[in-house]
């Protein structure tokens, strides 16, 4: 059975239609090992164990009719930020304990139409806001590669439990680096997609702008494959792009020769662990001597960058947070009047790292300081931007480590915000520049912890860096699974 | 200092939060800090450069104008914590004498 972790979901499907094994079979397989190993590894909010045992019924009753699907009978864990109909999605806050959605996200939606099952709500920062997972209210999860340590954030549940083997794969969402740094930290691959790529439709809002939704697994083929399925046009989203989705699946395999391959001279940082630079360089260098080549490339508002990104998702968070008041969904504390109400309902539903970020953005935002912060940041995301269109017009992808430091200890940050912040720092820009970027396992620190290389691509060009990932992903065999969650 | 006590709490009302005192303390020495590294912003030269508003070239997006079903009353309000028939219910919003 433990082969079963190492099979990507076309193998595994290639089972089911066999029927060498029975999706009940497969899910019960996971569910297993979930109540096993995250007693310890905590990524689970809840598990939905009723729901993944019908889905997986109905999956093999319709395998058994002879009927298809790209996910049919395929257990998946899901981060706890779509809204899912029946099933209760609480962002990880106090605010929205119990409340369960009257309708499916776009995603979800998707997901169900290729015959996924639902294994159960994988934790997060409080409403995606955090780099660690430590902002969750619910528990911390741990890194599966050293349990003193994070898995990152936010979506540290999807990261963790995909590392350690707790769900086939898992969606998560990124708005400054959210998908690519927990999957950095915990040694799997996580692609952000292009903004407008994925629907947002039923994904709780965090930062509109900057918020997109996509894959975590444990190799590219599968990381290709959910894109393939979530990526699209939807008219529940007005900012969803209407260009057509390729197939991913057939880059894979396709060589790199005469690839460009940028690297930018500014993201040589200071407080950079020499272990990260060192493997980051090492992939470089096989990918030259694959047929790539390099060229150095400039992205001078680089330093900008977490300025730029705190102003604009504060501000924005603290907008669309403005709809938990108590008188719709959620929480409510009684008040004796009805400001009263919302503010001691807000109180305690919202955590501390939250409450910080809606006084930020409310602030930038108020009357007399609009033009210094909201504004100023608008323009200093022009110059981000159009720093990627100069640099792209000398290469195909560029290639940074996602984040300067491999998974750091539990507690070690959260006293001190801007530290926590300043961790992002690859990441964002290409958030504010609303691009691709995917992370990558590439090799592991002196401490046994992985480290991930950042792929970034033009507008849509998701395809050239699923290509790009696969040829190294086949080359080099990073090892995936901890040792410790497959036997013993 | 940026920003004080009084500049916090004012903000916090703003945003419809009520804070523990210990809270008020904390954030605004926090949010100082995070302000202080957020001036950096004013080194650079932005005159005449339109704000990006969005990462792509998307503008306007329409649809036609047609009745489509939605949700029922009920969905809509099933998560409410306290309506009335297909009301939601909240404390009094004008004070009458």
């Amino acid at each position: 059975m433990e082969t079963l972790l190492d099979m990507n979901i076309t193998q595994l499907r290639e089972l089911l239609k066999r029927k060498e094994i029975t999706s009940v079979e497969l899910t019960g397989f996971y569910l297993d090992r979930i109540k096993r190993y995250d007693v310890e590894l905590l990524t689970y909010i809840k598990l939905t164990e009723d729901v993944a045992m019908d889905m997986a019924k109905e999956a093999d009753a319709k395998i058994a009719k002879g009927e298809d699907g790209r996910l049919l009978g395929v257990p998946l864990g899901i981060k706890d930020i779509y809204c899912t109909k029946g099933i209760e999605t609480t962002c990880a806050s106090q605010m929205l304990k119990g409340f369960i959605p009257p309708y499916d996200a776009t995603v979800i939606k998707r997901l169900k139409e290729e015959g996924f099952v639902h294994l159960g709500r994988l934790n997060m920062d409080e409403f995606a806001m955090g780099s660690s997972t430590e902002n969750s209210s619910f528990q911390v999860t741990k890194n599966p590669w050293d349990l003193e340590r994070i898995p990152g954030g936010s979506s540290g549940g999807s990261a963790s439990a995909t590392a350690a083997g707790l769900c086939v794969a898992s969606l998560g969402t990124d708005t400054g680096g959210s998908i690519r740094q927990p999957a950095s930290l915990c040694g799997t691959v996580g692609m952000k997609p292009t903004y407008g790529r994925v629907s947002r439709y039923g994904l709780i809002a965090f930062a509109s702008s900057l918020d997109q939704i996509g894959p975590i697994t444990r190799n590219v083929t599968d990381c290709a494959m959910l894109m393939s399925i979530i990526a699209g046009y939807d008219p529940m989203d007005s900012t969803s792009l209407t260009q057509p989705v390729p197939d991913y699946m057939e880059y894979l395999g396709r060589d790199i020769k005469g690839m460009k391959i940028g690297i930018p001279k500014e993201y040589l940082v200071e407080g950079m662990d020499p272990d990260v630079k060192k493997t980051v360089e090492d992939a470089i260098s096989f990918y030259v001597k694959n047929g790539a080549s390099t060229v150095e490339i400039s992205l001078p508002h680089t330093e900008y960058a977490v300025a730029t990104y705190y102003i604009i998702c504060t501000a924005e968070a603290s907008s669309n947070l403005a709809r938990y008041d108590g008188v719709k969904y959620g929480l409510r504390v009684d008040g004796k009047d009805i400001i009263d109400m919302y503010k001691k309902t807000r109180l305690k539903g919202f955590g501390k790292e939250v409450k910080r970020r809606i006084i930020l953005g409310t602030y930038v935002l108020s009357s007399g300081y609009y033009d210094a912060y909201y504004k100023k940041a608008g323009q200093v995301r022009t110059l981000i931007r159009r720093d990627f269109e100069e640099a792209f017009k000398k290469c195909d992808i560029i290639i940074t480590p996602v984040s300067p430091t491999t998974a750091f200890k539990a507690g070690e940050k959260t006293e001190d915000p801007l530290t926590m912040y300043l961790s992002d720092i690859f990441t964002i820009p290409v958030n504010l520049a609303g691009l691709p970027g995917m992370s990558l396992p590439c090799g592991f620190d002196s401490a046994g912890l992985p480290i991930g290389l950042q792929i970034i691509g033009q507008p849509l060009d998701e395809a050239r860096m699923l290509q790009a990932a696969y040829v190294f992903e086949a080359e080099n065999n990073v090892k995936k699974i901890p040792e410790r969650f497959r036997n013993g | 200092m940026k920003i004080t006590k009084d500049v916090v709490e004012h903000v916090a009302h703003l945003g419809r939060l009520e804070l523990d005192p210990d809270e008020v303390e904390l954030y605004t020495v926090q949010v100082d800090s995070i302000l202080e590294y957020m001036d950096q912003l004013n080194l650079l030269d932005t005159e005449g450069i339109e704000p990006m508003s969005h990462p792509m070239p998307v503008v306007c997006v329409l649809r036609d104008d047609v009745a489509k079903d939605s949700f029922s009353v009920d969905a809509s309000t099933q998560n409410a914590p306290e309506k009335k028939g297909s009301f939601f219910k909240v404390p009094p919003i004008i004070e009458i004498d």
